[in-house]
């Protein structure tokens, strides 16, 4: 592009006016400096590398300074593979996070009852010393398993080293059994191998993208939005099961506006369809596929005509639809969708999804599923682990079987005392997770809260979950410090650096720094050798051949693959599968070894009762979790939520929009804010649904305080998926209240 | 040379990518925004569909904003951006009465702003601040008098339409639909 | 059903959720430079015509309050701008396609022109006026001979002021409760009437000129119903923005305000007092003037409020 001339030169070819009398430049200098002057000539003075930590996504990017030092805007890193240059509205957004006045800003030790919200300032060493106290206590008392972490962010890794050192293996996010656990079971029940973050799809290859349960434009899982825009662009169909319009099903060729909760019924239908009608990969199926002939069996009887009476999606749709996703095998993906956890029979439904993938023969295709990377960097030299005794799950002893990681839920309820339990936990420290918000049945996490010896939070902002902390220690944002390498599994490896682009603001800290302190006081010194964070990112990145100086530079350093098999199968190469059997299992061996059914089977869930709504959640593109309701940049674009209902429905109870009401549940349980109605033709008549994340009770919010209601306060139902233990959620109904109604009345 | 954008609707997700990044890129307060998203549903359930699109300043060829403008602040340079020279703006607001997208507003400093088309980066070869960070890549930028430029081969091989054509201001954003 | 919405949470200061950037700075501006207007109107073109002395009113008193009516409406119209400091670039350009700008030269040159009238014809309206100086009354007692010449300044300037406050708004097509050619004649009519309510107030009791002037206003108020039709049924005979927007007077938020306050109170009762007046009833005219006043000032108002609201 011809280089233009500086916007002053600039001929100014509209509004002729007198030139005499124009003076386009006044001589009085008090009348120049205006804003927009600067905008103009604001440039990068310095660019530090960073990778985002908004959502889980981990886009890498830098962070742009302006010439007085401060953080002018954020940027994608061209070279990352998870976001490819361009930030999602959350990412550019994160300067919001930094510039956000309410954050944390020392720590705090509480003075009153455990959730009065009464904390005194303090100082670090007076807040280290008071943990470290009170942990040796629980250690010495009930062991040192009896101590859990609570985490979903970067700091994790930190806290997760000090707590192995001293000896509890019980380290949980939520982000397994309150999320994507099921899917991760039933695809290593399938496969060998699980799902992985970011997902393992090949959306921008493909030719047919089916989206069960996954509102991608909605939730703004970067990458898999890019890909799916490019998708588009090449023309490839799309399918959308959803009991709501999607923004997905805005752009999908085929919308299946299906009954919620029926899933399921629709997943076996559709394999009835492509193996009665040998629309299966022959080959593929023949090659690695073991129980094909159970599997047929098992389905014979699930035709789309029994799949309409539950679903309520036409059998010429379900025979359509099956013959897309045939004729674009291989280069097919049903999605396995994230937030799984929905009516407790997940493990099985994505078990049928693993199934489906495996008769189209896409897993390990072009268009499919790719076979991701992850670069091995060097560990660090630490002294060995103590051997823990016991774990969480001797408190849940022949239960979830197949759970893989920690159960967030399950570590919750295990610190409720019972008869039959050995030691409940006594000692929690939560980084980076709003548990009030992010648990199910939030009544049970109080009381779980009120059990505790210990209650540490270390977060940045002051959500629910502080207000019911012993000590709340303030972290400082991911753009003020480093971080371990994100090393992440993707078609190509690479690594990504994050380096503190300003100076830590108020008196907060680094998540290493508070893990290096406190394993210091409790005498765990020897897993935290080097003295900053900075030294220990540059040992770990000169044994790969690279350094800080490097990588700082460049922010993202890719590398070649070991081995030429992004798409293993694509030619039906020879390969053995991680099972019991070596191949992909339709039958699912390692299920019947535990008692669970090996081929899924439809379960009906209950419906709403008269004059009640199933509750529908999901996500907003510019906001994720609980955590970004009170960044100012993003409350810009949406600082409340809404709740849709169906115009029918509206009708009915005679609600207008931007109508503000109550929801209260079937257990009787009433939003502690209203919210707008939102009267759309998106949502179903048996359905309302509102994005998760809103309704803060905090009142040290200024933006999210009241503002919207929270969904999480009205899942007090859960249906507990007894293979891996994951709470499924979507089992809550609502009905309306015009006025707050008193106590105990309706 | 005349500068436009076209955006492709069949992309867009509404995510507001668009605003946040103009947000940071000029420094608008919070509070304002200089461009925003639309979503557009038609029809009963389950017969649907919807339309996202990002708006903002439409640059017009025939721009009224200029024309009520009693100073020169409100003027039009080489490619056709439509911009406001704060120095002269007297904050009479005729732009804003003026303008039928509804897309200038008084900035907190009192001289009315809107969308530059970010000619500071549009002057050094980068695309606009929206454009450049839009995760679906349905934002395009360039030149519809170079017969050669992406925006002008994508305007002849797509359907498209204009905002409120029948105000008669030829506005420079073209909606790929 | 279309569901149309803004989910970036656009909520500009003045512009969402609907325009209201004039408030009612510049309705009150709009009338008082269209009662100026037609104060000096009458007032030059009664001198032209060598009728002065027959209309003491018009001619003589009523102007002595122009200048400082244009004052306060120049006032307004510079409180509302929200670039204050800047106010004088008005005055480094001129630009032929902004009513707002050469509105703003016709304020500069009326201005000392009106204040020059007043001047001339303070002693008629207060016998005992001195002026503190001596040289200022030789001035005055000068310039009172080319009373003609500034009489045809006025009279150009004060037409294009009248017309000015009515093309201002209709200049804006992208309002549709502007986008009438109507408004222009409008508000010039309405200024007029303004103006002789204004006079009849000067008018020394049961005089010629108060009867010429009821009927100058009864006619001027027949013209502006007349525009008042026309503005509306335009309003539904034009494209779908204009008859959507016209629902605001009819059935909409304006409804009654502009039937009641401008139609009823503000032109057809007092065009009926007018009627009686000139039947010789005794009215006192201070009632349809007040009326006629107030109605001049709703319309600006509410046109220039539902113009902001109505949008393509």
């Amino acid at each position: 592009m011809k280089k233009i001339m500086n916007r002053r030169d600039f001929i100014k070819i509209g509004g002729l006016g007198l030139g005499g009398l124009a003076m386009a430049n006044p001589i009085f200098d008090w009348a120049t400096g205006a804003v927009l002057t600067e905008a103009d000539l604001q440039q990068t003075f310095n660019k530090i590398p960073t990778y985002c930590e908004v959502c889980f996504w981990k886009c890498a990017g830098w962070a742009h300074l302006n010439e007085k030092g401060d953080i002018w805007k954020l940027t994608g890193n061209d070279n990352d593979p998870h976001c490819n240059g361009r930030l999602c509205p959350r990412g550019t957004g994160g300067v919001g996070m930094y510039y956000d006045d309410d954050r944390l800003k020392t720590p705090l030790i509480r003075t009153g009852e455990r959730g009065s919200q009464s904390f005194r300032e303090a100082t670090w060493d007076e807040a280290f010393d008071y943990i470290a106290e009170k942990m040796q206590k629980i250690a010495e008392e009930y062991g040192p398993e009896c101590m859990a972490l609570f985490s979903h962010g970067s700091g994790g890794k930190h806290f997760g080293r000090m707590l192995k050192a001293f000896g509890s293996p019980n380290i949980t996010a939520p982000s397994y059994a309150q999320c994507r656990g099921p899917r991760e079971v039933a695809f290593f029940a399938t496969y060998g191998e699980g799902i992985g973050s970011p997902e393992r799809v090949d959306i921008r290859d493909t030719d047919c993208l089916v989206l069960i349960g996954s509102h991608i434009g909605e939730n703004m899982h970067n990458g898999q939005v890019q890909e799916m825009s490019d998708a588009i662009d090449k023309g490839a169909t799309i399918i959308t099961v959803d009991p709501r319009f999607s923004t997905a099903a805005s752009k999908s060729k085929y919308w299946l506006p299906i009954k919620p909760s029926t899933d399921m019924a629709l997943l076996l239908s559709w394999i009835h369809v492509i193996i009665k009608e040998e629309w299966y990969d022959k080959k593929y199926v023949d090659k690695y596929a073991f129980g094909f002939e159970e599997l047929k069996t098992h389905v014979k009887d699930f035709t789309p005509e029994w799949a309409y009476g539950i679903t309520t999606i036409k059998p010429n749709v379900i025979r359509k639809t099956a013959k897309e996703m045939a004729n674009a095998s291989p280069s097919v993906i049903v999605h396995p969708g994230r937030h799984v956890t929905w009516y407790g029979d997940d493990t099985q439904r994505l078990r049928a999804v693993s199934i489906l993938n495996a008769l189209l023969g896409s897993w390990g295709r072009r268009g499919g599923f790719y076979n991701p990377e992850k670069y091995k960097v060097a560990k660090l030299k630490l002294p060995k682990y103590p051997k823990p005794n016991k774990s969480w799950r001797d408190a849940f002893p022949d239960q979830y079987k197949l759970a893989g990681l920690a159960l967030a839920s399950g570590i919750c309820d295990a610190t409720i005392p019972t008869d039959e339990r050995d030691c409940s936990f006594k000692g929690w420290i939560v980084n980076g997770t709003n548990l009030i918000s992010t648990l199910p049945n939030p009544k049970n996490t109080l009381e779980a809260i009120q059990n505790l010896d210990l209650m540490v939070v270390i977060d940045t902002m002051p959500m629910e979950i502080t207000g019911w902390a012993d000590v709340v220690l303030p972290e400082c944002t991911y753009l003020e410090r480093y971080d371990n390498l994100r090393v992440s599994a993707h078609r190509e490896p690479t690594i990504a650096l994050r380096a503190p682009a300003i100076e830590q603001k108020y008196n907060t800290k680094s998540a290493w720094w508070m893990a290096k302190e406190l394993s210091n006081k409790l005498n765990l010194k020897d897993y935290f050798p080097f003295e900053t964070e900075e030294e220990e990112l540059d040992w770990q990145l000169k044994q790969i051949g690279s350094s800080l100086k490097e990588m700082n530079k460049i922010g993202v350093k890719k590398f070649d693959r070991k081995f030429d098999d992004l798409y293993p199968l694509e030619n039906l190469e020879e390969y053995e599968f991680n099972t019991n059997t070596g191949k992909i299992e339709l039958y699912s061996t390692a299920m019947e070894d535990e008692g669970y059914d090996p081929l899924p089977k439809y379960t009906a869930h209950d419906e709403p009762p008269d004059g009640f709504y199933r509750l529908i959640y999901g996500r907003a593109p510019m906001h994720t979790f609980s955590r970004t309701a009170n960044n100012p940049n993003l409350t810009d674009l949406m600082d409340e939520n809404d709740v849709w209902i169906n115009p029918k429905v509206a009708k009915e109870w005679g609600l207008k929009n931007n109508q503000e009401i109550w929801l209260e549940n079937q257990d009787g349980v009433i939003s502690s804010f209203p919210i707008k109605v939102r009267v759309t033709e998106r949502i179903r008549w048996d359905s309302v649904y509102m994005v998760h994340g809103f309704g803060h009770t905090n009142k040290n919010l200024s933006r999210a305080h009241g503002k919207g209601a929270s969904d999480a306060e009205l899942i007090t139902k859960t249906k507990i998926d007894p293979i891996m233990g994951g709470t499924g959620m979507r089992v809550n109904f609502v009905t309306f209240h015009t006025e707050l109604p008193t106590q105990g009345g309706a | 040379m005349r500068y436009a954008m076209a955006i492709d609707t069949k992309k867009c997700v509404g995510c507001s990518d668009c605003v946040v990044a103009c947000q940071t890129e000029n420094n608008v307060p919070i509070g304002y925004c200089r461009d925003w998203v639309v979503e557009a549903t038609s029809g009963t359930y389950p017969d649907l569909s919807m339309e996202l699109r990002s708006e903002r300043c439409n640059h017009c060829t025939n721009a009224p904003c200029v024309r009520c403008c009693p100073t020169e602040a409100s003027h039009i340079v080489e490619g056709g951006i439509v911009l406001v020279d704060p120095d002269q703006c007297i904050g009479c607001k005729a732009c804003i009465a003026s303008c039928p997208y509804d897309a200038r507003f008084v900035h907190p400093e009192g001289y009315v702003d809107k969308c530059t088309f970010c000619i500071h980066k549009v002057e050094k070869g980068e695309d606009p601040a929206c454009v450049e960070v839009c995760p679906t890549k349905c934002m395009y930028f360039g030149d519809t008098d170079d017969p050669n430029s992406d925006i002008s081969k994508l305007l002849k091989k797509r359907k498209w339409k204009t905002l409120i054509p029948e105000a008669g201001t030829e506005p420079n954003i073209y909606y790929l639909i | 059903m279309i569901e149309e919405l803004i989910i970036s949470g656009r909520m500009n200061p003045e512009i969402d959720p609907h325009l209201h950037a004039w408030p009612w700075y510049v309705p009150t501006d709009l009338f008082l430079a269209a009662l100026v207007a037609g104060i000096l109107i009458f007032s030059a073109f009664l001198t032209l015509h060598g009728r002065e002395n027959e209309f003491p009113a018009a001619v003589k008193r009523a102007p002595i309050l122009a200048p400082f009516l244009l004052g306060i409406a120049l006032l307004l119209l510079f409180l509302d701008l929200s670039h204050k400091l800047y106010f004088w670039q008005l005055y480094t350009n001129i630009r032929w396609t902004s009513p707002l700008s050469w509105g703003a030269w016709t304020y500069l040159f009326l201005t000392p022109l009106a204040f020059i009238w007043a001047a001339i014809h303070i002693k008629t309206a207060f016998p005992n006026w001195t002026w503190p100086y001596k040289w200022i009354d030789t001035f005055i007692e000068s310039l009172k001979g080319y009373r003609i010449w500034f009489a045809w300044a006025i009279l150009g300037l004060s037409l294009t002021l009248g017309m000015y406050t009515g093309i201002l708004l209709s200049a804006f097509n992208a309002r549709p409760i502007w986008n009438s050619a109507i408004i222009g004649p409008l508000f010039l009519t309405s200024g007029l009437t303004s103006a002789t309510a204004f006079i009849l107030l000067n008018c020394p009791k049961g005089s010629n000129e108060k009867k010429l002037f009821c009927t100058v206003s009864l006619i001027s108020l027949g013209v502006q119903t007349f525009l008042m039709i026309h503005l509306v049924m335009g309003y539904l005979s034009s494209d779908l923005a204009q008859v959507k927007a016209a629902d605001l007077f009819l059935g909409g938020e304006f409804t009654t305000l502009f039937w009641i306050l401008i139609v009823a109170l503000g032109t057809l009762i007092p065009a009926y007092l007018h009627i009686l007046y000139l039947k010789n009833i005794k009215i006192p005219v201070i009632v349809p003037s007040i009326l006629i006043i107030l109605g001049g000032f709703f319309l600006r108002y509410i046109l220039v409020e539902a113009g902001q609201i109505s949008h393509w």
